[in-house]
């Protein structure tokens, strides 16, 4: 029973995976977007290289976080068009499970390919380069959460004309713990200091995140489907 | 013990059992918040640093505890309305939502004004301040959720789903941001040990509170009924009720 679960776990991440390689650009897209945000601030807060070295891990973090929030409102959205959503709910394996694989085939694509660019992006704002590896993990942990996150509020919203704003104020409050330990981890270690108690709490609510999260996912899915 | 919460789930009888309380619920709250505020804004004595400013307490501290056990109440009529499925659950979950985003606005607006004299700031960023302000976009969320769906059915579950996701975050919001930074004087009221307040300010204080948690349900009591006639307008019951001229 087990293994069946996990071959479902597989296949579904598979075919997740599959579909987003096919479109290149929805991969480039919030990357393009970070890059652009990015590009503001120094414009908006001037040049000063060490005013923006000391804003860079916050700048980093609300830029990583608009960027997730600008992709997991989409997340269900094609395969609630084209059906394939029902067809999950049909499945006789647990939709907890297929929702899950999503998220995490969505957070590979998303989450993980902007941890790892974000050295350049952190090089353009001064960071220092020993925050750099905590930086891609605090933002690999983090991004997992904001993606499961992300993907309650996309679930319960997928049905509705309006979603945009609304998904903001429904997922922007559940963001804050990620963005105050992703940006004290980054802090942490730019000073110099040990930052791994802040990526072990991130790990923990990751991994919390991933055992919860697909319960409300799928119930909000199945709530969407319903109305 | 079991009768009654059947009971609960009907609604004419709890249309009924709501206005029967309410008339005394409802005057026993304003008489009581009404000596809560006579006794702390003229009798309570003045502070020995903020002088008379301190006084805002009395509103603020009452309608900032309410405003967070109000989220509370919410997320467990949405369990309830999950697990056992009784529609008074998504009443009640409706009915608390803009009474505690109202009582929110309320404890961030007194705090906005006593901070000016105190601070020196309308606002600071300080992590009491910040969590009630996310408590308040928790609240908006639920409500704009709510109208959001044409489905009230369907509008009610998601809402329930949306208040548990924040029920199991709402510990962590706030121990991440009082992390975050902490400027806001630590908790008076303890229940064990020493209260850092005195007697002659706990007293009202606490009056207030009750009054406050009393008012709180009275409203929500009354949201529910209003609720109860808009989704039962068609009903026999209420049409009944109505043509009798009784509440």
């Amino acid at each position: 029973m087990q293994s069946d679960l996990s071959v479902y776990l597989r296949s579904q991440l598979n075919r997740h995976l599959k579909a987003g390689l096919r479109r290149p650009g929805d991969i480039l897209n919030p990357l393009v977007f970070f890059l652009m945000v990015v590009t503001l601030f120094p414009l908006g807060l001037g040049p000063e290289p060490d005013k923006l070295r000391e804003m860079a891990p916050g700048i980093f973090w609300v830029v990583a976080l608009l960027a997730n929030l600008t992709v997991s409102g989409r997340l269900f959205a094609a395969d609630f068009e084209d059906g394939s959503l029902e067809q999950m709910v049909l499945a006789p394996q647990s939709l907890a499970l297929s929702a899950m694989a999503e998220v995490i085939a969505h957070w590979l694509l998303s989450g993980v390919t902007l941890a790892l660019v974000s050295p350049v992006f952190a090089a353009m704002l001064n960071m220092p380069v020993n925050a750099m590896g905590t930086l891609m993990l605090s933002l690999i942990l983090g991004s997992l959460c904001l993606s499961l996150i992300g993907a309650i509020g996309a679930a319960l919203t997928v049905g509705l004309r309006r979603g945009g704003m609304l998904l903001s104020l429904l997922i922007i409050p559940l963001y804050v713990p990620v963005l105050v330990f992703g940006v004290g981890a980054v802090e942490e270690a730019a000073r110099g200091y040990d930052a791994s108690a802040w990526l072990a709490l991130m790990g923990a609510f990751a991994l919390g995140g991933l055992v919860l999260a697909p319960l409300a996912i799928s119930a909000g899915l199945r709530i969407s489907l319903d109305s | 013990m079991w009768s009654i919460v059947h009971k609960m789930g009907s609604a004419p009888w709890f249309y009924r059992f709501a206005g029967g309380l309410t008339r005394w619920l409802l005057p026993i709250a304003l008489v009581a918040l009404a000596v809560g505020v006579v006794w702390g804004l003229l009798f309570a004595p003045a502070d020995f640093r903020q002088g008379n400013s301190y006084r805002i307490i009395f509103i603020h501290v009452p309608a900032a505890v309410v405003a967070l056990a109000g989220y509370y109440v919410m997320a467990f009529a949405g369990l309830v309305s999950l697990v056992w499925k009784i529609k008074m659950a998504d009443t009640a979950m409706r009915a608390v939502a803009p009474i505690g985003a109202a009582l929110t606005f309320i404890a961030l607006v007194t705090g906005a004004i006593w901070g000016k004299p105190t601070w020196g700031a309308w606002w600071v960023w300080d992590a009491r301040i910040t969590s009630m302000l996310i408590l308040l976009f928790l609240y908006l969320g639920v409500i704009a959720l709510f109208e959001a769906y044409e489905n009230k059915a369907a509008a009610a579950k998601a809402c329930a789903v949306l208040t548990l996701v924040g029920t199991v975050n709402i510990p962590i919001i706030y121990k991440s941001v009082d992390w975050w930074y902490s400027l806001h004087q630590p908790a008076s009221i303890k229940f064990t040990g020493e209260s850092a307040i005195d007697a002659s300010m706990l007293y009202p204080l606490l009056l207030n509170i009750g009054a406050f948690y009393m008012l709180f349900a009275s409203i929500v009591l009354l949201n529910m009924r209003a609720e109860l006639v808009q989704t039962h307008r068609g009903a026999n019951w209420l049409q009944k009720l109505v043509s009798a001229g009784g509440r």
